[in-house]
């Protein structure tokens, strides 16, 4: 009873998500972080420390992990941690969560793909590139906040980052598909 | 979506499968048989799956289709190998369906045959000239450089002329043209045939015209073969200014489609660039707008091409399927060169006892399982047999398509399991399997090869490439393959 509910809950966030980056313009989701200058002071916060011991500072951050959710195409939701620095690609792999990873993370293929659900957190990642862009291009199911799972690297500002595994069978040879090149 | 299936139905099906498992085959072991056996033996524990092939190395295109320096699109293969690991799947090198063993007798042997042995013929122009020789289809081509036995012996003369023409602009077309003009250097580490470095090292090919029959928005290379191509040392790369231009439909396609608007806008930065061609450097030449209307023959070289005569088009919209079209305009231009690689699409072959469509070349299928050739109005299927990858839906697609392809099939089959349609009442009606193929296989003295011979033959073409610094020396001849295998 419960799974069904999370399911549709699921369902439901993925829907809505969607339909607000069809919505929104590709100019709107690249609004810097920045812009409200009155919050520069408290970002920079974040990241100074008072102690200016270096080495103590990585140390946590290598022990840092962060959470992640994989939400499949059934709706089904997998919560993870991710230590900072590994890829999501890894971090599915290591938590048996079905994410395909034909090259192995080199760039050459689109199976990682993952929608990035909440656009927060699209937005904090680095835009991706060319490279990835061209691997994006044959991406099935391919939306507006989709990414290669093996670019997109644990770090604290996406922490409770959302990534959901695309229903690529809803896009696979229906009437008026157009076949992929190869 | 919760699948609820009714809990008699669940058990039933476990106790066939417990007393019976299901013997699949799958013909052919590049990514759509590979990617089928891999969703069965998820979906159905028990099932016991051989993969049959008939060359004594597995992975199909990603072995001889894929290019030398491209060697992050081959790590698929580690998945697959993974997969042979499992002990219900077992591989048959060197057994060819319509040879070893009949398509009738694979169904007798197996519950479910699913044939995924792709497409290994070409289309063709079907215009005059096409035997002359210096013409040969891109597959052929690239089969050539690939090491595959059937064409490790080509006859190919990269000497006698300057230009190549290669016709079409998909990704195959690309990876031609790169694999002429790239300096050679830089392919001698990669996995290339040694007969193909020999020859690319003396070949005097300076020009390649890349030639479709449409516009810049209907290319079907995409993004990253293209910048590869484009960013090739010291080549001088031509583009018209004039084929750039944009009809309204063309606005409206590169609006809705993402690929075609990133090979445009590549397309278009390359005709503006302008740099000045230089003597003795290589040049490619994209040209639009040109359906080859026939090949010339050389005056010199009898039963030689010596160029290409193409008509002039424009691109209309096709009023029944809404497709933009070529349409010839009765104007020619001829292209001379000494070489042709006709690069328009591959063909799926057919065999014996299976239904099979020559128009679109390929099998007439819905959702992979097979229709029968007697289907009329009512849709019958044959019994057990699907089809997977480029023979069930044409030759297009990237690798990542055959995982939505088989996903597609096996869930058919699955449907079909559940149906009880290869339940059997009594243990007489059990179908062989492995057991099955392997006493067939004894009793014509065909010898077969499993993984562990490709693991010898991977092994050896390893060591040869360290002793000459590239990542593999591929075993080009058949005699070789087999006498490696077998040791």
């Amino acid at each position: 009873m419960f799974t069904l509910k999370l399911s549709k809950l699921g369902a439901h966030a993925i829907k809505n998500c969607l339909k607000a980056q069809l919505a929104s313009t590709a100019r709107t989701l690249r609004v810097p972080l920045c812009q409200n200058e009155n919050l520069l002071p408290l970002i920079h916060q974040r990241y100074s420390t008072a102690a200016p011991d270096k080495a103590f500072q990585k140390q946590n951050e290598e022990k840092e992990k962060i959470s992640v959710t994989f939400v499949d195409k059934d709706g089904e939701e997998k919560h993870i941690r991710v230590p900072v620095g590994m890829s999501m690609l890894e971090a599915a792999h290591e938590n048996d969560i079905e994410l395909e990873g034909a090259c192995e993370g080199s760039l050459a293929c689109s199976t990682c793909h993952v929608i990035v659900m909440d656009p927060n957190h699209y937005n904090k990642l680095e835009d991706p590139t060319d490279e990835e862009n061209d691997m994006l291009d044959l991406a099935f199911g391919l939306t507006e906040t989709s990414r290669l799972g093996c670019q997109i690297i644990a770090h604290p500002d996406i922490d409770g980052i959302r990534l959901a595994l695309p229903a690529a069978t809803r896009n696979f040879a229906v009437d008026g598909y157009k076949p992929k090149p190869h | 979506m919760a699948i609820s299936i009714p809990l008699r139905r669940l058990s039933r099906s476990f106790s066939a499968i417990a007393s019976n498992p299901l013997r699949v085959c799958v013909v052919g072991s590049g990514p759509a048989g590979f990617y089928t056996a891999e969703k069965v033996l998820k979906k159905h524990e028990r099932a016991e799956v051989d993969i049959i092939d008939r060359l004594p190395t597995p992975f199909g295109l990603v072995r001889s289709g894929v290019a030398p320096d491209h060697p992050e699109t081959k790590i698929v293969t580690n998945q697959f190998s993974r997969v042979v690991q499992n002990e219900h799947c077992s591989f048959f090198g060197n057994v060819s369906l319509g040879s070893s063993i009949s398509l009738s007798e694979l169904r007798d042997i197996y519950d479910v045959v699913v044939l995924a042995y792709g497409a290994e013929s070409d289309r063709v122009l079907g215009i005059p000239g096409e035997e002359l020789k210096g013409i040969y289809s891109a597959r052929e081509f690239v089969w050539w450089y690939n090491g595959h036995p059937d064409c490790s012996k080509l006859d190919l003369d990269l000497k006698s002329t300057d230009t190549a023409v290669v016709l079409g602009l998909g990704n195959v077309a690309l990876d031609v043209a790169r694999v002429l003009l790239r300096p050679t250097m830089e392919l001698t580490s990669t996995d290339i045939a040694s007969h193909a470095v020999a020859a690319l090292e003396e070949s005097c090919i300076r020009k390649v015209y890349l030639v479709g029959r449409r516009g810049p928005v209907q290319a079907a290379c995409t993004a990253k073969e293209l910048r590869e191509v484009l960013g090739i040392q010291d080549l001088y790369v031509h583009i018209d200014e004039a084929d750039l231009v944009k009809t309204p439909a063309d606005e409206e396609e590169l609006k809705n489609n993402r690929i075609h608007r990133r090979v445009y806008e590549l397309l278009s930065r390359a005709a503006s660039s302008g740099v000045a061609s230089g003597s003795g450097r290589h040049e490619l030449h994209f040209v639009f707008f040109r359906k080859p209307d026939r090949f010339l023959e050389s005056e010199d070289q009898g039963g030689h091409v010596a160029g290409v005569r193409f008509e002039k088009t424009i691109v209309r919209e096709e009023l029944e399927s809404g497709k933009q079209i070529a349409v010839g305009t009765g104007q020619f231009e001829d292209i001379e060169c000494g070489l042709v690689l006709k690069s328009i699409g591959y063909k799926s072959i057919p065999v014996d006892g299976l239904p099979f469509d020559h128009q679109k070349g390929m099998v007439p299928n819905v959702g992979g399982r097979v229709l029968s050739d007697a289907s009329g109005d009512e849709m019958q299927f044959e019994k057990g047999l699907y089809v997977c990858g480029w023979l069930k839906r044409g030759p297009t697609g990237i690798i990542a398509t055959n995982l939505y392809c088989a996903e597609e099939t096996v869930a058919s089959i699955t449907e079909d399991v559940e149906k009880g349609l290869f339940t059997r009442t009594s243990s007489s009606q059990q179908k062989p399997g492995r057991e099955g193929l392997l006493q067939l296989l004894d009793s014509r003295d065909i010898r077969f090869f499993p993984f562990g011979a490709w693991e010898k033959i991977d092994q050896e073409e390893t060591r040869r490439g360290l002793l000459k610094n590239k990542s593999r020396e591929k075993l080009t001849e058949w005699l070789e393959l087999l006498n490696i295998a077998s040791a």
